[in-house]
């Protein structure tokens, strides 16, 4: 059984469909990149697996139709990062990202009482997996925009959830930071987690996903390895675009050239 | 929830500011002596003065302070803007509207509930009328901007009740009610605001867990279990229930709900969710203290809560704006 699965999803807006069609399986340890120009319906894809936008078809998270969850138990099943830096309020990076247990707390009047050993432990591990764990008594708001992408996405990986969604992880950061979160992705794929990529940078979704997923005007164009997706063809028809590829260390690489 | 040494240090503040204010007045009072008026085995004299006479005025500071304050608190964690207050935004004038409209049309004779539950009812209308406005994508200043639409609009239409009034006797009341004071109010006074305050406080203190993890954006904090509907219900509620509530007896006191969060945020490690409570001890603290100051200050007539608030308040909130300018508007 695959961890979640999409068939037939479709997202309506106004009347306006964003989303059509979409079905996929995604499975454990794999890492999925979901690539498509801006305005393929992307981010609103991600935002329906969610919950966070009303859609049809049929989405099912580890068989069970996740709309029928408590809203925790799903909080716990799969994690969401947004494409929106919308982080309020000077808090410390270290209470940023201890909200990622939030699914796991008790009862509110606790307090701060809910978080317990297995928290902390969660916590500082994520902190550490990010490198941002020297950076957790500073304020959010003190931070520089690749430090507070690492905090925010730190905050996704306490939660430890089995299925995470992430939407444009790496497009704040500079090129060493970029490769180190691709890095430290795929190495949770590699622990048995599955993750969706929303991703703009196609050297990156060649060089570091098992599988991709290439929408136009919210339709699925092609979907499996990144050298079945990430054709001469479709880039022109897609993207307009023309790509210089080869082979490095035994992976292939692309790397988008001129328009078309 | 453990009480934290802040929450302690507060009520510590408020405890001692009451019981001096418990002892001011025409015959002033030594601590012992109001302690023995308040708890009965003083005077008798004793307690008269203080149980009937100045015990309303300082439990009623209690009330609207708190009120107040953990509205700010709560409005300003839910809107993610600073500014956030029922004054500024136009929740008191607008629960002032409905309390002028309740007497207007004489519905306070039918019932004494009337005039609260009018100024709970308009001040509920003008919070969801703000929030429908950030839902569609509102920024802080257009919020702003909206409440000072909404205090306008219900300042005029609070004028035109009162141009028509029938008698000009009853006028001056209101006027000089709508400038918000605690003096001369009863326990009456108290008991019909109280189970609402209460609610409401209750209704704000729940949502206090869910605030926390909207620092992060309404979307990721819906995907780790907050339900936003719940929570925008919880908070619309319980501020409406509580600042119409305390309207409908001291008139619009405003700027407590913009002062205190901001100056105890810092103390909380700016968590929205820690802030209710002290928020709304500090409130409380803020408003005795101004009301003490008043009585304290010689003037040849007392002034009112409302003006001195403001006058301490809109400076503040001016020298708040121009600070934060470049990164909040």
């Amino acid at each position: 059984m695959s961890l979640l699965e999409a068939s037939a999803l479709q997202v309506r807006l106004g009347g306006k469909p964003l989303v059509r069609d979409l079905s996929f399986a995604l499975d454990a340890g794999e890492l999925l990149g979901l690539i498509g120009p801006n305005g393929a319906g992307k981010s609103t894809a991600l935002k329906a697996l969610v919950q966070l936008l009303p859609h049809s078809g049929a989405i099912r998270l580890d068989g069970r139709d996740p709309a029928t969850l408590p809203a925790r138990e799903r909080g716990r099943r799969i994690a969401y990062l947004s494409q929106n830096d919308s982080l309020q309020w000077p808090i410390s990076v270290r209470d940023l990202v201890a909200l990622g247990r939030h699914p796991y707390r008790g009862s509110w009047w606790r307090g701060d009482g809910g978080l317990g050993r297995r928290d902390d432990e969660a916590i500082d591990k994520a902190l550490r997996a990010t490198d941002v764990w020297h950076l957790r008594g500073r304020k959010v708001t003190e931070l520089s925009g690749g430090e507070r992408a690492r905090a925010r996405l730190a905050r996704v990986l306490a939660v430890e959830a089995p299925v995470i969604l992430a939407d444009e992880p790496v497009a704040a950061l500079d090129p060493r930071h970029q490769l180190r979160v691709m890095e430290l992705l795929r190495a949770q794929s590699r622990q048995g987690r599955g993750l969706i990529l929303v991703l703009h940078d196609l050297t990156l979704a060649s060089r570091f996903c098992d599988r991709l997923l290439l929408l136009d005007r919210g339709r699925p164009v092609a979907s499996g390895t990144p050298d079945t997706v990430l054709t001469q063809p479709h880039l022109r028809a897609v993207y307009g675009i023309r790509a210089v590829s080869g082979r490095h260390q035994g992976q292939d690489y692309l790397l988008p050239w001129e328009c078309v | 929830m453990r009480p934290s040494p802040l929450n302690l240090l507060l009520l510590g503040l408020l405890m001692t500011l009451s019981l001096l204010s418990l002892g001011l007045g025409e015959a002033p009072l030594r601590p012992g002596e109001v302690l023995g008026g308040l708890l009965g085995w003083g005077a008798e004299e004793h307690r008269l003065i203080v149980r009937q006479i100045r015990l309303p005025r300082v439990v009623l500071a209690w009330l609207v302070g708190a009120t107040l304050g953990m509205s700010g608190a709560a409005l300003q964690g839910l809107l993610r803007n600073p500014l956030a207050e029922p004054g500024l935004l136009g929740i008191s004038a607008s629960a002032g509207l409905g309390a002028v409209v309740a007497l207007y049309f004489g519905l306070g004779a039918l019932t004494l509930w009337a005039v609260p539950l009018a100024a709970m009812g308009f001040a509920l209308l003008a919070t969801s009328i703000l929030y429908a406005l950030t839902r569609a994508g509102a920024t802080n200043l257009t919020l702003i901007l909206a409440g000072i639409a909404l205090s306008s609009l219900a300042a005029a239409l609070t004028s035109l009740a009162l141009n028509l009034a029938p008698t000009p006797s009853g006028v001056q009341d209101i006027v000089l009610w709508l400038l918000g004071s605690i003096a001369d109010r009863s326990f009456d006074d108290i008991w019909l605001s109280l189970p609402f305050v209460v609610l409401g406080l209750g209704l704000l203190l729940t949502s206090a867990p869910a605030l926390e993890l909207l620092a992060l954006g309404e979307g990721e904090a819906s995907t780790l279990g907050v339900d936003m509907t719940r929570l925008r219900g919880l908070i619309i509620l319980g501020s409406a229930l509580g600042v119409g509530a305390v309207v409908a007896v001291t008139g619009a006191i405003g700027f407590v709900g913009l002062v205190v969060p901001h100056l105890l945020r810092r103390f909380v490690d700016y968590r929205p969710g820690r802030l209710l409570l002290p928020s709304a001890l500090g409130g409380a603290l803020l408003v005795l203290a101004a009301d003490l100051a008043i009585r304290l200050i010689d003037t040849p007539r007392e002034l009112m809560l409302g003006v001195v608030t403001a006058l301490v308040g809109a400076p503040f909130f001016l020298a708040l704006v121009l600070r934060s300018r470049r990164d909040m508007l």
